[in-house]
């Protein structure tokens, strides 16, 4: 017993293990020797987590793109960052409009459901268009045909987007009805935090409720256990991809309004690290599963907002947020040597995992 | 067969020689410049182009430069010796790789006298090198690193010159500021790696710091981050009543608007440099820009008023920017520098020796221009500025001045 157990551990499990301990061992030490400093109070961690907690929010309704899409297709839409950029990049206008026009802050709900109607609407048709040109005629190509495919029509979108509204940055107009906050145990809670939290649990929830409820959402997850099976029993695949994307493009748009609530600029390269980070959580949680995703999103979100003050302050490193990307970028390395599967499991069909 | 090929041969080799006779008639001038002359026929324009950002999130900043120098050339006739001017460019992107990628194409081209640039810092940093070994003369409206003038620096190059204010005067003026008109005593800062941010927020620091005031922090972001929470938290732990974050586009403006929003900066004053001295600040932050400072140098007078009456007229719109009046003046010192060096032929060829244009833009003495008098020194130094201290008022572009208290009209 244990020499099988032995001639099945090889020197890399355990140099990997070692590094993995070392990892575990510095993160422990550092939240230990931060907490022992009192450098922060409460309210800070407090504080901290909300806006972890509203950023999570936001990758989770990106990783929505990308997890659905795999978990039908087996590859990873690279331009989804993009198709995320082309709503809130196009809806500024609007907003901007409608802010000119003094509307926003008489009707601000109706503007706000305008304004997202009009990102989600470009998201979805660029996501619908993009699966019709580029991966629709690859679908039975090479695996990494698609990929990189996906890497040139992120390019493509980004720079057809910077010649439709130009290279400059564009500010979203305040809203004077979530110019509003409330102090709760110490801190200042923001009505746009309250709102980009539960819009997007509400926008999480209809998600689900689709893909687990709906007739349409049984089809999109037989197409994704056997495609062949289900085109045999009666289900028209194309249609079903299509729509995938399309859900996945209006959750992007989606999430780009939320996201413009917290962070108001909107430039046309603005998808590319949420994008890779909304990946990250993806594969995080599990890819090719929903709940997976919200979870992953809402750790990577924690640990980005959270982790550098917790972690690295105690160790006495200087600027510890320039850190942040590496934080969220060593917690993946460390689920995929650990986990490969991700915290909730990969929900793929057997023969093409 | 061999004597018809020899026969062709010689006769080429005539005629060459009958018509290279003739072109030499013409000239009369040998280059004996070290560094070379450019040669500009009797009807080609005379060259000189912009390395400036003309595109992305700062925009603003080096078409606002650009805007002046075409007030400048409008202003000259658009000609120099009876030369017209060409005057084109390239996007500098206000970082190393913008500055290194327009200067290499610039320096490829040979018809280039000089260059009115860079924007940003950065761009010098990068760009410099290769426009030095091209032997352009460069005039930077809006460069302000002290590293950039200082002949100790491997940064200096030969043929660097800028007519915007040295940071050593603007971190200092912002101390001053901070500490004896504001009576604040503790400030932190923030730099985002740029030879810019991290050049000024030394010197701020140190002169802070000389007059008493304490540092309580001095850290950085990285340049495209968006969340600011953790490094905002990390300031407020030391709680500073002013934060000085003297970055660029976009960062500034998640900066600004996320400091409101951070428990324990709530009152906390926030600075800015001339980088962030732009309407898009006003667009991207909002409500949070009420209040803001921002340092940037007072240019005031009657000649100023002229020319922004021109600009108004020519562009639809009054400067968008800051350092339209030094690029003006910067043009002017190359076109006197020109005009001084130039041998010009019977037929109306020029040569310009490179480095006396070079050696007569650092004898540039008493030079009248908007921005006050200049006076260049061999290291590239030739502004004489006044620093001021604006605030940024929600919903009005441009900030009002409030200090010195002197030049507030």
């Amino acid at each position: 017993m244990l020499r099988t157990w032995r001639q099945r551990i090889t020197i890399t499990d355990i140099f990997i293990w070692l590094i993995g301990l070392a990892i575990a061992a510095l993160v422990i030490w550092g939240t230990i020797a931060t907490l022992q400093q009192g450098k922060y109070p409460g309210s800070v961690w407090l504080d901290l987590t909300i806006k972890g907690l509203a950023l999570g929010g936001v990758y989770a309704l990106i990783a929505m793109g990308y997890t659905m899409v795999y978990g039908i297709l087996k590859m990873i839409n690279f331009a989804h960052s993009e198709v995320f950029m082309s709503g809130p990049f196009t809806a500024v206008f609007v907003a901007i409009g409608l802010s000119k026009s003094g509307f926003l802050n008489k009707q601000p709900v109706i503007s706000l459901a305008l304004i997202l109607l009009v990102s989600a609407g470009v998201s979805t048709l660029i996501a619908i268009l993009l699966e019709r040109i580029c991966y629709r005629p690859l679908r039975n190509a090479p695996r990494l045909v698609p990929l990189i495919t996906a890497i040139g029509a992120s390019f493509f979108l980004q720079y057809v987007f910077r010649g439709f509204y130009g290279s400059g940055t564009y500010g979203y107009p305040d809203i004077k009805a979530l110019d509003h906050s409330w102090t709760v145990g110490g801190i200042q809670i923001y009505a746009t935090q309250v709102v980009v939290i539960i819009g997007a649990i509400v926008m999480m929830l209809i998600l689900f409720g689709i893909v687990q409820w709906t007739k349409i959402g049984k089809a999109m997850r037989a197409v994704s256990e056997d495609k062949e099976a289900s085109e045999l029993m009666g289900i028209n695949v194309d249609r079903i991809i299509v729509f995938t994307f399309g859900l996945g493009g209006a959750s992007a748009g989606a999430a780009g309004i939320l996201y413009t609530l917290l962070y108001p600029v909107v430039t046309f390269y603005m998808g590319f690290f949420p994008g890779i980070k909304a990946f990250t959580a993806a594969v995080l949680g599990g890819i090719g599963n929903v709940p997976g995703a919200f979870l992953g999103s809402l750790i990577l979100g924690l640990l980005e907002s959270v982790g550098p003050n917790l972690f690295l302050t105690g160790l006495g490193i200087p600027s510890p947020s320039q850190l942040k990307d590496a934080i969220a970028f060593i917690v993946l390395v460390l689920i995929l040597i650990f986990r490969p599967t991700g915290i909730l499991g990969e929900r793929i069909s057997k023969d093409k995992a | 067969m061999y004597k018809r090929l020899l026969i062709v041969i010689s006769a080429v080799a005539i005629l060459s020689m009958l018509l290279s006779a003739c072109g030499t008639k013409a000239s009369t001038y040998t280059c004996t410049d070290s560094i070379g002359c450019v040669k500009i026929g009797p009807t080609d324009p005379i060259h000189i182009a912009y390395m400036l950002v003309v595109a992305g999130p700062n925009a603003a900043l080096g078409t606002d430069s650009r805007n002046g120098v075409e007030i400048a050339i409008d202003d000259a006739g658009g000609k120099i010796l009876n030369h017209d001017i060409k005057f084109d460019g390239e996007d500098s992107a206000c970082s190393a790789d913008g500055g290194q990628a327009a200067a290499t194409k610039l320096a490829a081209d040979p018809t280039i006298i000089a260059v009115i640039g860079t924007s940003c810092s950065s761009e010098a940093r990068a760009g410099e090198p290769l426009l030095s070994a091209a032997g352009f003369v460069t005039i930077s409206p809006s460069n302000t690193a002290p590293d950039l003038t200082d002949p100790s620096s491997p940064n200096h190059y030969a043929g660097y010159f800028r007519t915007a204010h040295n940071d050593k005067i603007q971190g200092k003026a912002a101390a001053e500021f901070a500490y004896n008109f504001l009576h604040l005593t503790k400030a932190a800062t923030i730099h985002d790696g740029s030879l810019y941010a991290s050049s000024l927020v030394q010197v701020f620091a140190d002169n802070f710091k000389q007059l008493g005031g304490t540092i309580t922090l001095q850290t950085s972001v990285t340049i495209g981050q968006t969340d600011m929470s953790s490094v905002l938290a990390d300031l407020a732990s030391g709680s500073p009543e002013l934060i000085y974050f003297p970055i660029f586009m976009p960062e500034g403006a998640f900066l600004i608007d996320q400091a409101r929003t951070t428990p324990g900066l709530e009152n906390t004053k926030l600075m800015v440099a001339d980088g962030l001295y732009s309407p898009d600040v006003m667009n991207a932050a909002g409500a949070s820009v009420e209040g803001v400072y921002v340092s940037s140098p007072v240019v005031q007078g009657a000649a100023y008023d002229t020319f922004v009456a021109k600009y108004t007229a020519k562009f639809g719109t009054a400067p968008i920017n800051i350092f339209h009046a030094h690029a003006y003046d910067g043009f002017n010192i190359v076109k006197a520098a020109i005009e001084k060096v130039a041998v010009v032929e019977t037929d109306g060829t020029i040569y310009i020796p490179r480095q006396a244009l070079r050696d007569a833009m650092a004898a540039t003495a008493n030079f009248q221009g908007l921005t006050g008098v200049l006076t260049c020194n061999v290291s590239g130094d030739c502004a004489n500025p006044i620093i001021g201290v604006y605030e940024y008022h929600t919903g009005a572009y441009p900030p009002i001045l409030i200090w010195p208290t002197e030049y507030v009209k």
